[in-house]
């Protein structure tokens, strides 16, 4: 890559045919990654490529000592036969020796992986097939090698990267009806007369070929974060398949083109470079998505528990009314918000509950909290719902008087005015339990103070 | 190999297998079999979970499969739709190999055995009922799409077709399951504890879709746990306790000798039930 | 090639004995923490552990400055369990599973290991430091210290889970059950991913980040097929892994390396590793009564004992003549 002039005061990279052809091969083996990574997540078997990425090393050593030549499809045979007995062996592991699941991948793919180490550094130890490249591949030379493509002049792992991501997207498409049924339920695709083994093989020997191809360019551990990091982040943005894999391929080709431009500025490895960005696309998604994201849902729990909140601040103030219709406001003294987050012993919580209800215009605040007439309504509403409730407890499960309130003021945030009446059937007006009137479902105008 | 076969709906394949493998019955004619269970066993590693299991299922019933947890019911289902390895013993359905009724059967599994977080609708499981009748690589088309919503629409679901499948509540996903069965429009439906942890309204559906079925001329066999609504769900009940205790008509079998054999002494509902049973059947009426 | 042969055997090279000490003690300790790790379905989880570790070992570089062992070893143990904490908030707070959660941390977290490595290699002109030997390990190249800081680790590991062992066992058999007895079953979960993580990262210098996960994992594995007793497995365990990184060790030592290669003899890791894998065969194959051959022994017995069964059933059936049989 050659860096631009520098002109304010650092460089810009500039797009050699190089880079382009570099970003270009990636970028395929991303998208097919991606693709197979979302059923591999699906399936659970996320550790399955992890394995098989390890374990192919010795099915290119033996392929490589073999033939003693680095030529793509003795390799591409010899890593896709060792993945196929990684995933043959592990289940076998588990199954027949009752180790749980992992511990049996766990020891297939390291013992593989060592015979594989121990082969290079025996047999080809002189060719370019270090244990170092094995880990984080060699793409940065990628572009270098060319072949001749009618007439173009193509680098050669970029070819067979593109071929596998056709032959990928070709198997996905033909077979997706296959591939969701034996992920979603492989019962029932086994009880329709589907050979779930053999899609589940066909599907692993996919995977092993893919890691294969991709293993030269990017290495094993960053074909672990391109099958899996792309497809994690898209199932907590989507709930339909297609989709998802869709969002995965413009997950793995946007990372990569972010990757290798950071990689470049920073100047340090770009295989490296893409995984940490995948990561960080998917450590962003986890807590930015707007349905399954750490931060929707706990904003989601604040906003739920900010409405509970301020239905009691309602309910507070309502029984205030009550006491001073009474006795008097002399003898209650009236509330303020000081009070009230005392009371609720979760202050500030409390507080945005506060300012949520007078923003509705459903109470006044001053020196001292006091319901308008609307939240006077809203008010009813509520301890309406937590008397009825009371009354039902005691009537049907004939709950002691002490052991009523707790469970009704639980569940007093959750019954609509359908259930209310439902309710008011049951248990007729009146009074409660403990004797407090139930405060009728009309509205402000025909009561304006409860009694 | 899973294209359904032409004549299956005009052919009564009970008669021949009647005549075959059967002495002749009591001169009242034998209800035909749609299942017949032979000296099955199934062993997990060491441990044997089905022993020796020997049973015919009459078509046209609703039969439920009780026994103790551990009894090897949901094995025995699994070990007639071939999910498990048979240690010894053959199964037919309606007389033929299973690879052969493929499209005469229809399971609904237990709920917890898919993930429900898996991004698909109510609609597209549904559909994948219709998988095994499309064969390899065929796409669901509009026909199948009209099945799945009728089906959705006959278990209540259909306002929820599009819903992903982690926001339904227990009992609809039951229910989702349920229609997904219907579309494969089968003649044996294997059912899982269809009424686990669903509310009252989806069991009411649940049953008035088996008699349903039953009126037809389906058949269902279901694991079921609750002893008290056999009498009243099933006509037909298999009693399982890694052996098979007792098989036949609910009102004959489903006695409290059967039910002690099967549950050992630590039942306290038994006696209840089975005076269940004798009230249900003291008119005589069969359901 | 002879008298070099036994003087390795026999111990008499002083480098040989520091590093068979190092390795042996890396064994047993990784043989006993592993059977936890195993038991607890936490595997993998030492297997990212020792990944996610990587950038700890070269930030610790970037700020000491050198190969200080025991500072990478900080580095390294801080990093692994930031990769430990990180699959937990993966899998508790989102709805991606465990599997997925130990792949991205193992893949990411090597990822950044890599990309701090490359920058050191390029600033310090082409020589990583020997931060290269954390990768695949060069149990070689350990001195004295290494082998007393292993042995330090090892006295911590051993002691803990000596001191601790039944509330071990109880969290690896029922958590819930523990936590319903009052143990603090997340302070002991807590622990034995940092025994894990210590453990990993002493390792990491002798056998490198890939197949330190082997000797948690292997051992314990083998262990399992001899004894459904806990206690008898963490010693048969550990007996296993010290087995093997002594065997391994020396193997390394004494296998001459390929023709005209500068070092001696093959990589240490991928060796221990070996002869773990072939302990564990055997033991899947041949123990006594979880192992494969009892267990086709037992299936054929069932069988026999079924036929006999059903051939009694139906000479009593017929001695009671036809009509009896329902």
């Amino acid at each position: 890559m050659n860096l631009a002039p520098a002109t304010l005061g650092f460089t810009l990279p500039v797009f050699t045919a190089d880079d382009a052809w570099t970003v270009a091969t990636v970028a395929c083996c991303a998208t097919a990654c991606a693709l197979l990574g979302c059923f591999l997540v699906l399936r659970r078997l996320s550790l399955l490529g992890d394995a098989i990425s390890h374990a192919i090393l010795p099915g290119l050593a033996a392929a490589f000592i073999i033939t003693s030549s680095r030529g793509a499809i003795p390799m591409l045979v010899g890593a896709t036969v060792v993945g196929l007995i990684t995933a043959v062996f592990s289940s076998a592991i588990h199954r027949w020796g009752r180790i749980p699941e992992d511990a049996a991948m766990g020891v297939v793919f390291t013992s593989l992986f060592a015979v594989g180490v121990i082969l290079i550094t025996w047999g080809a130890r002189d060719v370019d097939l270090d244990p170092g490249c094995v880990l984080y591949g060699v793409l940065e030379t990628i572009a270098l090698h060319r072949v001749d493509v009618v007439g173009f002049s193509i680098p050669p792992a970029f070819v067979s990267l593109a071929v596998v991501l056709a032959v990928v997207v070709l198997v996905l498409t033909v077979a997706f009806k296959e591939l969701k049924i034996v992920s979603f339920d492989a019962g029932l695709a086994a009880s329709l007369g589907f050979s779930v083994a053999l899609i589940h093989y066909t599907f692993m020997g996919l995977v092993a070929a893919t890691t294969v191809v991709s293993f030269e360019a990017v290495g094993s551990i960053l074909v672990i974060v391109m099958l899996i990091a792309p497809a994690a982040s898209a199932h907590l943005l989507t709930d339909r398949l297609s989709r998802m894999l869709w969002i995965s391929a413009l997950i793995a080709i946007g990372a990569c083109v972010a990757g290798y431009l950071l990689a470049v500025w920073v100047d340090t490895s770009v295989a490296g470079m893409i995984s940490v960005v995948l990561f960080g696309v998917f450590i962003l998604t986890s807590l930015l998505a707007p349905r399954y994201g750490v931060i929707s849902k706990l904003a989601h729990r604040v906003r739920l528990a900010v409405r509970i909140l301020g239905e009691d601040v309602l309910g507070m103030l309502y029984r205030w009314h009550e006491r001073a219709a009474l006795s008097g406001t002399a003898a209650v003294p009236p509330l303020s918000p000081a009070d009230l987050r005392r009371g609720l012993q979760r202050p500030f919580l409390t507080r945005l509950a506060l300012a949520s209800l007078s923003r509705q215009g459903l109470i006044e605040r001053a020196a001292t909290v006091s319901l308008t007439p609307r939240g006077m309504d809203a008010a009813r509403g509520i301890v309406r719902s937590h008397r009825l409730w009371e009354s039902f407890l005691a009537k049907h499960l004939g709950l002691p008087l002490d052991h009523l309130h707790e469970p009704s003021h639980r569940v007093e945030h959750f019954i609509t005015a359908e259930l209310q009446s439902v309710l008011s059937r049951e248990v007729g007006e009146g009074r409660d339990p403990h004797g407090s009137a139930i405060p009728g479902p009309g509205t402000a105008s025909q009561q304006s103070q409860p009694s | 190999m899973t294209i359904a076969e032409p004549n299956t709906s005009s052919a009564d394949p009970a008669v021949p297998r009647a005549t075959q493998h059967h002495p002749p019955g009591p001169p009242t004619a034998p209800a035909p079999v749609a299942v017949e269970v032979h000296d099955v066993t199934v062993a997990y590693h060491r441990k044997p979970v089905l022993w020796d299991v020997d049973v015919q299922i009459p078509s046209s019933r609703l039969v439920a499969i009780v026994g103790p947890n551990g009894a090897g019911k949901s094995t025995l289902l699994k070990a007639i739709l071939g999910l498990v390895p048979l240690a010894s013993g053959t199964v037919e359905i309606f007389g033929r190999s299973l690879r052969r009724a493929r499209s005469l059967i229809a399971y609904v599994p237990q709920r917890e055995s898919v993930d429900w977080d898996f991004p698909v609708s109510a609609l597209d499981v549904v559909l994948m009922g219709r998988y095994g009748r499309l064969g390899w690589f065929r796409r669901p088309g509009r026909k199948d799409r009209d099945a799945a919503m009728a089906a959705l629409e006959k278990v209540g679901m259909k306002d929820l077709a599009h819903r992903q499948i982690s926001q339904l509540s227990g009992g609809q996903q039951q229910r989702v399951f349920l229609a997904r069965a219907l579309v494969q429009e089968a003649r044996l439906y294997f059912m899982d504890e269809p009424f686990a942890g669903v509310d009252a309204a989806t069991e009411k559906a649940i049953v008035d879709l088996l008699r349903e079925i039953r009126r037809s001329g389906g058949t269902v066999v279901a694991v079921h746990h609750d002893l008290q609504t056999v009498p009243e769900y099933f006509d037909h009940v298999l009693m399982l306790n890694m052996r098979l205790v007792a098989a036949g008509p609910t009102e004959e079998v489903f006695t409290t000798p059967n039910l002690h054999t099967t549950y050992g002494g630590r039942l306290t509902l038994l006696d209840q039930a089975a005076e269940a049973v004798r009230r249900s059947t003291a008119p005589g009426a069969p359901r | 090639m002879n008298t070099e042969f036994w003087d390795i055997i026999l111990l008499k090279d002083s480098t040989t004995r520091t590093v068979l000490a190092g390795t042996g003690l890396l064994g047993l300790a990784a043989g006993v923490v592993g059977s936890f790790a195993v038991l607890r379905r936490r595997s993998l989880v030492g297997d990212a552990i020792a990944h996610a570790s990587l950038p700890g070992v070269c930030v610790a570089y970037f700020i000491v400055g050198e190969r200080n062992f025991v500072a990478l070893l900080l580095g390294a143990m801080a990093f692994g369990l930031l990769g430990a904490a990180t699959i937990a908030g993966i899998r508790s707070l989102t709805r991606i599973k465990e599997d997925a959660a130990i792949g991205l941390v193992l893949g990411g977290f090597f990822g950044l290991g890599i990309v701090l490595s490359t920058i050191i290699q390029k600033q310090s002109s082409g020589n990583r430091a020997g931060l290269d030997s954390f990768i695949f390990g060069k149990a070689a190249s350990m001195v004295a210290s290494d082998s007393w800081t292993i042995a330090g680790v090892a006295a911590v590991i051993l002691l803990t889970v000596g001191v601790l062992f039944k509330e071990f066992r109880l969290l690896c058999f029922d958590r819930e059950f523990a936590a319903a007895e009052g143990r603090p079953v997340l302070f002991l979960d807590l622990l034995l991913l940092a025994l894990i993580t210590l453990c990993t990262v002493a390792g990491l210098p002798a056998v490198g980040v890939v197949l330190i996960a082997a000797l948690l994992i292997i051992p314990a594995s083998a262990a399992r097929f001899w004894t459904e007793n806990l206690t008898v497995m963490v010693l048969i365990s550990g007996a296993i892994a010290v087995l093997a990184a002594v065997v391994g060790t020396i193997a390394s030592a004494v296998i001459p390396g390929p023709p005209g290669s500068l070092s001696r003899g093959l990589p240490t890791g991928p060796c221990i590793t070996l002869a773990a894998a072939v302990l564990f065969l055997a033991s899947m194959f041949l123990a006594p009564r979880r192992g494969i051959v009892a267990d086709v022994w037992r299936l054929f017995s069932l069988r026999r004992e079924l036929a006999l069964q059903k051939a009694l059933t139906q000479a009593i059936d017929q001695g009671r003549g036809p009509e009896a049989r329902p």
